[in-house]
């Protein structure tokens, strides 16, 4: 009852449980924060507008995409994961999402940004719809915690449209 | 003559019992990790409800190490989600960003396209020959929670298979050697 290998079995359960509980308190603390973020983005230029060899349409922006999302960052955050996704409907596709642009916050200073930029990834669609079209752009973000539970969550900003011809 | 055959007789049948309870000890112990495995797999929908991140391609956010709680639900896909797929043809899986959607009107089928965060390029290169997208069948499940550091063991034990067997033969010598 007393063996070595008794106490060291009951010791690494012990620990092992306490570690748990300490985690899942961690992650429940999180639900306890309320985030007031905001965010605006403008559509400074439109670069090019072309299509390509295959028949996809491309364009090139660039944007100016300004935030603040400090209220988002908790003792038990480690990185907020942002990005910029341009999304639309076309008569083929009832959805398409295209990540324009992402970053990572690694702490609350840097959770304030205005961020001068063309977009980080292509704006490629399937196909050829994109003449005048009208878009939103939504900034997704992704709370990455130490541990637990991961949040997600959007602002939607509509009103944006492409040019009607190539460019 | 006759009393040595029976204390014999006597040692050999409790030898007997208890070799055969601490098998059912044993067994016990590994038909109710079975059954919290494939209790976790129902409950999470997904084929592999935790997996451990093995490559620096998500990084800062996920470590080498850390392990993945995954779950799958009927809901569509969409961008910004982290999901874990298998490329055909190759069985450890992948777990990155999706950063590109196409949902069709008519079927409801989606096209996907993913990125690790730390990469430089999106996982084009990944995917099988002269596969563009990947598709809702590839997929095996979002990544909701995570804990650190847990997943080093099956790093290590993957890596270096002789810990795997010194773990093994200790546990096994452990059982065979305990008391009760």
């Amino acid at each position: 009852m007393h063996s070595f290998g008794y106490r060291a079995n009951a010791l690494i359960t012990l620990g092992v449980t306490v570690l748990a509980l300490m985690c899942a308190m961690a992650s429940l603390s999180d639900n306890l924060n309320f985030p007031t973020p905001s965010a605006q983005v403008q559509v400074l230029n439109v670069n090019w507008f072309q299509k390509q060899r295959n028949g996809n349409e491309e364009v090139s922006l660039t944007l100016n995409i300004s935030a603040d999302l400090q209220s988002m960052f908790t003792w038990n955050t480690k990185q907020v994961f942002v990005f910029l996704a341009a999304e639309y409907e076309t008569p083929k596709n009832s959805l398409n999402q295209v990540s324009l642009w992402d970053g990572i916050i690694p702490s609350k200073e840097h959770a304030k940004f205005l961020i001068h930029t063309t977009n980080k990834y292509r704006f490629i669609d399937q196909g050829s719809n994109l003449q005048g079209k009208e878009f939103n752009l939504t900034l997704h973000w992704h709370v990455m915690p130490k541990t637990g539970k991961m949040f997600a969550d959007k602002i939607v900003m509509t009103g944006y449209r492409l040019p009607e011809e190539y460019r | 003559m006759e009393w040595i055959r029976e204390s014999v007789d006597s040692i050999k049948s409790i030898q007997f019992r208890k070799t055969l309870s601490q098998a059912v000890n044993l067994g016990l112990i590994l038909t109710s990790a079975l059954i919290i495995w494939k209790g976790l797999i129902c409950i999470t929908g997904s084929e592999s409800p935790v997996v451990v991140v093995l490559s620096e391609s998500m990084e800062p956010g996920f470590q080498r190490g850390d392990i993945l709680f995954l779950h799958m639900s009927k809901d569509p896909i969409r961008a910004g989600e982290i999901i874990v797929f298998n490329v055909d043809g190759h069985d450890i899986p992948i777990v990155h960003r999706v950063i590109k959607v196409h949902e069709r009107q008519d079927t409801g089928e989606v096209y996907i396209l993913t990125k690790g965060d730390n990469n430089d390029k999106d996982d084009r290169v990944l995917y099988a020959q002269g596969q563009h997208w990947l598709q809702r069948h590839h997929v095996m499940g979002r990544a909701v929670g995570f804990l650190p550091y847990v997943g080093w063991m099956t790093i290590i034990m993957t890596e270096k298979p002789v810990i795997k067997y010194i773990i093994i033969g200790a546990l096994g010598l452990l059982v065979i050697t305990s008391k009760d």
